[in-house]
């Protein structure tokens, strides 16, 4: 399934939260679309998305509006 | 970084928690100012959890913070800043999450908490005689294990259970910090964070004097998550005890102030180029000429004979009004929130 998520106006590390918050709602293989403003998710996203094993597909840069795509993947047990 | 080294060492696994409090430096500052854009927009818990190789859980805890900064049991030191009960404080959120996953997963849960504390490395948080106060007032008690300086501290359950080696900890103290150096190199560990504090804006003497000065104003100790962003952003200029200008001193400022139009009156030139400004209060009879001479000080205009400034308010009701800029000499220095 795709869905998405708006983030923009706020600051790193506030997208990164509401990006992993978002993702404990999401299967494995559903993809997000993130819109940002802020420059910073352009690293953040993607190094946490490599940290907890999802995969960014793409990322654009639009005058001032950011997009990246991740897809979810294998979800551990949500301890936390 | 060392101590999750350490205890990766002896085979622990280890995940990592970075708490968002709202006074984090990094982040936001790094996406407004274009000086700070260039130091590079990385977030050291990030990165460092992915030199680690373990998994970070980032925890928004802006909300209850809050109680901290408000009423610090332990007080502030040099500036605004509550380390102790902020220690207190994260050290607790930690206990509290693992306390929860033993209880969904019982012995695939987490045992014991890790901080990269050494005694005497701080002069509030780190000391012999506080430390202890960690331990007790968060609640984690002898599940705290501080690998960097254990050998110097009583043994706790993760070591007196052999969940961990005593013996494979380590013995610093003070804030010398050639000994984790060596240690980072034995790691190979060549690239880290800046070792010395400098990450929270409270610690901060400006920062704390804006802070201290809104909740004079508001003539109360409170605060919401944007007053605390656009304290980190602009000129503040108090000309009156009943308002003050937020001035942004460059696009990256104004670009950030722009969001904020819809929240506050604010004042532009439109003449000449110039800083965009916030206006935080209501403004009285004359109030508005003298607000928009000092934000024509800052523009383009400030030697002409006349400025023109679009005076909005929050719903979207505009005027103009034209001033001459301030003189220099006219900008009383008290006025400056620094």
């Amino acid at each position: 399934m795709k869905h998405q998520l708006d983030v923009r106006k706020l600051l790193c590390p506030i997208p990164v939260i509401r990006t992993q918050n978002k993702v404990k709602q999401l299967e494995e293989n559903d993809e997000l679309e993130i819109l940002a403003t802020d420059p910073g998710v352009l690293h953040d996203i993607p190094a946490w998305a490599r940290i907890n094993g999802h995969q960014v597909l793409e990322t654009e840069e639009r005058d001032r509006l950011i997009v990246v795509w991740l897809r979810i993947g294998e979800k551990d047990d949500v301890l936390f | 970084m060392l101590a999750v080294k350490v205890m990766q060492e002896q085979g622990i696994h280890v995940e990592g928690v970075n708490f968002f409090t709202g006074f984090c430096v990094e982040g936001h500052t790094h996406a407004i100012r274009k000086k700070d854009k260039e130091k590079g927009k990385r977030n050291n818990a990030l990165w460092v959890a992915e030199q680690l190789g373990i998994k970070l859980h980032i925890v928004d805890i802006s909300e209850e913070y809050k109680d901290v900064v408000l009423n610090p049991k332990h007080g502030y030191g040099a500036n605004l800043n509550p380390c102790l009960d902020c220690k207190i404080f994260m050290v607790k959120q930690a206990n509290l999450m693992i306390n929860k996953a033993r209880e969904i997963a019982g012995d695939k849960g987490f045992d014991f908490v890790i901080t990269g504390e050494v005694i005497g490395q701080r002069p509030m948080s780190q000391r012999a005689d506080t430390m202890p106060v960690v331990q007790q007032e968060s609640g984690v008690e002898d599940r705290l294990l501080r690998p960097l300086c254990a050998k110097n501290l009583p043994p706790t359950l993760p070591e007196r259970e052999g969940w961990v080696d005593r013996e494979g900890l380590h013995d610093f103290s003070g804030r010398n910090r050639k000994p984790q150096m060596a240690l980072a190199q034995k790691f190979g560990i060549a690239d880290y964070a800046q070792p010395a504090g400098g990450c929270c804006f409270l610690t901060d003497a400006a920062y704390s004097h804006k802070l201290a000065d809104l909740w004079e104003a508001r003539n109360e100790r409170d605060y919401e998550l944007d007053d605390i962003m656009l304290l980190k952003v602009g000129r503040h200029v108090r000309p009156k005890p009943h308002f003050k200008l937020i001035i942004s001193r460059e696009e990256g400022e104004n670009n950030f102030l722009e969001g904020y139009k819809y929240q506050f009156a604010s004042l532009e030139t439109v003449s000449c180029p110039g800083p965009l400004a916030l206006i935080d209060g209501k403004l009285e009879e004359g109030d508005l000429e003298l607000a928009a001479s000092i934000v024509a000080r800052y523009s383009k205009g400030r030697s002409a004979e006349s400025v023109t400034l679009e005076y909005r308010q929050p719903k979207g009701l505009a005027q103009e009004v034209a001033v001459a800029a301030m003189a220099a000499h006219e900008l009383d220095k008290s006025w400056m929130i620094v």
